[in-house]
């Protein structure tokens, strides 16, 4: 095997894409596909660009009642009562319901593929009986022949609060004195398994170790401590929560939602109702948007108790300002991190401490992100110290990356220093230090092969890393950032039709774009074409138990399930070949070209044998169901030039190049769509994006007016570099995508504001305000200076 | 609650005439009374574009305008877009350029993309990016969706 130096690489043009959609190759290294690698148009396009796609809150069914949902207008309190009378007299009202509607709940945990729930906390967050915990919090339900006359009534619902002080900072909340929100919160610490005496908001402790720290930092030149805060930020999927219920006598009910995993929601929505999960069948409808905020349960419980009381089917859909206040967000955290580097610039030890906010039930990415900090390098000796503390803001839930993004802004802004101190490149740091296959991570894992040092040696290559950026107040920065994938379950049915196309039903709905990716590996095995296969996704009682659409697993995993199906259809076929040609089934070949061979040199292509499965046995179904493991990390670099208004503290991103290892690309322009997608999100999370809570723990920028999201007039082309080390797990290669690219954007810019205007930024968002205070009090200090 | 109201109005070519309450906005009108569902909801309150329909051949946003304001207007929702012949090159442009991940925003952006190139034939990718900036998309990154507005600008001119 070629040793690292002797390999050659260069950039060129991705085929198919436009301008600024690159590839890394390395030369002899390339690989052959005939459907992998290419574009087709999606299978669901025409409809979603006709407006005929149905979106969770397009169903209509006869009968339906429309739900509005009241909720805590503060941020902590007691709920003494709840009198739910007058609401209830409404003309035009058919049920109210609240907490005592629903079977009371136990703790015990739930996995959701994204994160583990407490039932009775989820109990809790669905609809208060105890404690409301952030304002927003849902403390009853109205169905009514209109949502204005459901709203209306829900007004009138009576509720006696005791208001306590909101603790809405996570120093503060784990402090021994601090106000506990939940008194059911006992420390647990991992993965010592040792589980607290006393009630308190610090829910985890998350401890790892590797090496030996104190001789690690002894070893370094340059030690460098430092902290970070971020602030709560929002997925911002477009479309709102939705949920319609219908529960029919027979004790069966039907949820119509959006949702990132309907069997996620099936298990959440059965084991909130007290009944088997096969008495739930969840229709998942297109989905606008998740990120990772569309796999709890809010308002599908709630549809189901109002259907259940009005025996009417009911439909809840959650207004923007719910959305920002009651559902997502990504925790605010405060990080201090320490980095020892000898004088060869290699690094000796790390050290972090992470504090993030669960919000108002344990249950943050603390542990992705403890595990995450240290990722993209070989680091001998580390330690890292996690906590998930509850705040009363809403509950947490994953985001993209989850954890990953906090930590890199850490971890990466403090390598830019170090280089900077040590005078070395960036780039050269990255590529000495970087993890590789073999390299131990601080929590265990040792990798198998991954392609980090690529993503770098891309950049090394890259049109904008070879490009000057000139004038005044510009600088450029570069950041890395890393996340596991996930694998889980997923299965796949496919049908070969006697046309000679194939039909296939999935459980993974497709958020953006997995039914191409997902058709075009069985497409692949098949050697059919990626138009010669309809893409289905369907609800749960009609295909086996698939896990969410979420943590990058759904081109790995359930493209596993469907190569696995055509697997299954080529063996099946090669049977009715050996019938028609009376031999052993074993002696005919699935060969290129969509054909099969027999011993004497017989042959029959796919389409003309489709044509006779009804005469020779019945119609073949290929199978797929898997249990996958092996998703291969990713990783991802990228390149940010900024020019900053030393009059605004505005800070315009000029340039922009996302890199990233994505194994192998399935569907280029869906990959580069998500290299984009991610890259946006994290510049609107490194510029602009924050919660903003009063005193009393009232959200003030709860609609996108305030609470603002790029638009297309705020950032430039994302330019993509594509880097294909492949996944050694998945038989094209294939490593999950859509995670990594939000992590790197709020280092990578902090890093180039720097360049700019020799600021370093430990706090997001670098929004014009904090920007502009922060030149300014360096040009009065340096004024002041003069003075002296 | 106030008696409903006739409102005559003509949507994308057909005369229209449907009742409606003086608080109804048109988009609750449209998705709820007329079963024009691709126009769609993100956010009520004019932040985000995904209600965008054109009214006399100007883009609004649906949620902002109240049912009753539309009498004697025209109107065009994404449902009017496509033809009998096929699709609109701007929602080709869009599939072409895969200019959409979960789609939620697209009907939004192809009725503000409609209006723009209605207008100016071949604007610039500033113009472009100006005029479509009251449109959120949360997936794309815009990118692709600039790509496919200068796309169709070009196929239209073409």
């Amino acid at each position: 095997m070629a040793t690292v130096k002797e390999r050659q690489f260069r950039v060129e043009p991705f085929p198919g894409g436009t301008a600024g959609n690159m590839r890394l190759v390395e030369v002899g290294a390339q690989r052959d596909y005939n459907v992998v690698g290419t574009r087709p148009i999606r299978h669901d396009g025409t409809d979603k660009v006709t407006g005929r796609a149905r979106y969770g809150s397009d169903i209509k069914l006869s009968g339906l009642l429309y739900g509005y949902i009241l909720r805590s207008p503060h941020a902590h309190a007691r709920i003494i009562s709840i009198d739910t009378t007058r609401a209830a007299s409404v003309p035009g009202v058919h049920a109210v319901c609240t907490n005592a509607d629903m079977p009371s709940a136990t703790h015990r945990a739930g996995d959701l593929g994204e994160g583990i729930v407490d039932w009775y906390h989820l109990n809790q967050n669905v609809l208060a009986s105890d404690k409301v915990l952030y304002t927003g919090h849902a403390v009853a339900a109205v169905a009514a022949d209109s949502v204005h006359i459901a709203e209306e009534a829900a007004r009138l619902i009576e509720v006696e609060y005791e208001i306590l002080t909101p603790v809405l900072d996570v120093r503060e909340a784990r402090s021994a004195d601090a106000l506990v929100l939940n008194d059911d919160v006992r420390t647990d610490h991992q993965p010592a398994g040792e589980q607290g005496e006393v009630p308190t908001n610090v829910a985890k402790h998350f401890h790892y170790e590797k090496g030996n720290v104190a001789s690690g930092f002894e070893q370094a030149t340059v030690v460098l401590e430092r902290e970070f805060t971020t602030e709560t930020v929002h997925q911002g999927y477009i479309e709102p929560h939705t949920a319609t219920a219908l529960w029919t006598a027979d004790g069966k009910i039907t949820v119509w939602t959006s949702t990132q995993g309907a069997f996620l929601i099936r298990m959440q929505v059965a084991e909130l109702l007290g009944v088997s999960i096969s008495k739930v069948k969840v229709v998942p409808m297109e989905i606008g948007g998740g990120f990772g905020g569309k796999i709890a349960v809010y308002l599908q419980p709630v549809a189901a108790i109002l259907s259940k009381l009005s025996g009417r089917p009911v439909k809840l859909d959650m207004d923007r300002t719910s959305v920002f206040e009651a559902t997502g967000p990504t925790p605010g955290s405060y990080m201090k991190v320490k980095i020892g580097v000898d004088a060869e610039g290699m690094i000796t030890a790390g050290e972090a401490e992470i504090l993030f906010e669960a919000g108002a039930f344990p249950g943050s990415p603390i542990n992705p992100g403890c595990m995450c900090v240290f990722a993209c390098y070989d680091v001998p000796n580390g330690r890292v110290d996690g906590y998930d503390i509850c705040v009363n803001k809403p509950r947490t839930n994953a985001y993209r990356a989850p954890g990953s993004t906090h930590v890199a802004l850490a971890t990466e802004t403090m390598i830019d220093e170090i280089c900077e101190t040590l005078d070395i490149c960036p780039l050269e740091f990255r590529m000495k230090n970087a993890a590789k296959a073999g390299t131990e991570r601080i929590d265990g894992p040792v990798y198998p092969l991954i392609g980090m040092w690529e993503t770098l040696k891309a950049v090394e290559l890259s049109d904008h890393w070879q490009s000057s950026l000139e004038g005044p107040n510009r600088g450029r920065g570069i950041a890395t950032g890393y996340w596991f994938n996930a694998g889980l379950n997923s299965v796949v049915n496919a049908t070969v039709n006697e046309d000679g196309r194939v039909s296939l039903i999935e459980g993974s709905t497709d958020i953006g774009g997995s039914r191409p990716a997902v058709a075009m590996q069985l497409a692949e095995i098949l050697g059919i074409a990626a138009e010669d296969v309809t893409p289905t996704v369907v609800d749960t009682d009609s295909i086996g138990h698939t896990d969410v659409t979420g943590g990058s697993r759904t081109c790995y995993a359930t493209g596993l399930a469907a190569i696995k199906a055509a697997e299954d259809i080529q063996a099946q076929l090669c049977q009715r070949a050996a019938l028609l040609w009376d031999v052993d089934a074993e002696s005919v070949e699935y060969v290129d070209g969509a054909m099969l061979r027999g011993p004497a040199g017989q042959e029959i292509g796919f389409k003309e044998l489709s044509g006779k499965l009804l005469q020779t046995g019945g119609p073949v179904v290929g199978r797929g169901s898997v249990n996958a493991d092996k998703p291969g990390g990713a990783f991802g670099t990228h390149i940010a030039d900024v020019e900053v208004d030393p009059d605004t503290g505005k800070v315009q991103v000029l340039r922009y190049t996302v890199v990233q290892d994505v194994g192998t690309a399935i569907h280029p322009s869906y990959v580069e769509g998500q290299l984009q997608g991610g890259a946006v999100q994290g510049i609107g999370w490194a510029l602009n994006e924050a919660y903003h809570y009063g005193d009393d723990g009232r959200l003030h920028n709860g609609s996108f007016l305030d609470y603002r999201i790029p638009t297309c007039y705020d950032v430039p082309d994302i330019e993509t570099i594509i880097v294909e080390v492949p996944n050694p797990g998945h038989r094209f290669g294939v490593r999950g995508v859509g995670e990594v690219p939000i992590v790197p954007p709020p280092a990578a810019i902090a890093n180039a504001i720097y360049r700019a205007t020799g600021v370093r930024f430990r706090s997001l968002p670098m929004s014009p305000p904090k920007v502009l205070h922060e030149l300014l009090s360096r040009e009065r200090a340096s004024r002041e200076s003069t003075v002296d | 609650m106030a008696k409903q109201r006739i409102i005559s109005t003509t949507i994308n070519g057909n005369a229209v005439e449907f009742l409606a309450t003086p608080r109804q906005t048109l988009l609750e009108v449209l998705r709820n009374s007329l079963d024009l569902i691709g126009t769609k909801e993100g956010c009520s309150n004019g932040n985000c574009g995904a209600c965008t329909v054109l009214l006399g051949g100007r883009p609004v946003d649906s949620c902002l305008v109240l049912a009753v304001e539309v009498e004697g207007a025209c109107l065009e929702t994404i449902e009017g877009v496509a033809s009998s012949d096929g699709l609109h090159v701007i929602q080709d442009a869009f599939l072409g350029q895969a200019a959409l991940q979960c789609g939620i925003c697209t009907p939004g952006f192809i009725m503000s993309s409609k209006a723009l190139l209605d207008e100016n034939a071949s604007p610039s990718e500033e113009e472009i990016r100006f005029h479509l900036a009251g449109n959120l998309c949360r997936c794309t990154g815009y990118d692709k969706i600039v790509r496919a507005v200068q796309q169709a600008a070009e196929g239209e001119t073409n």
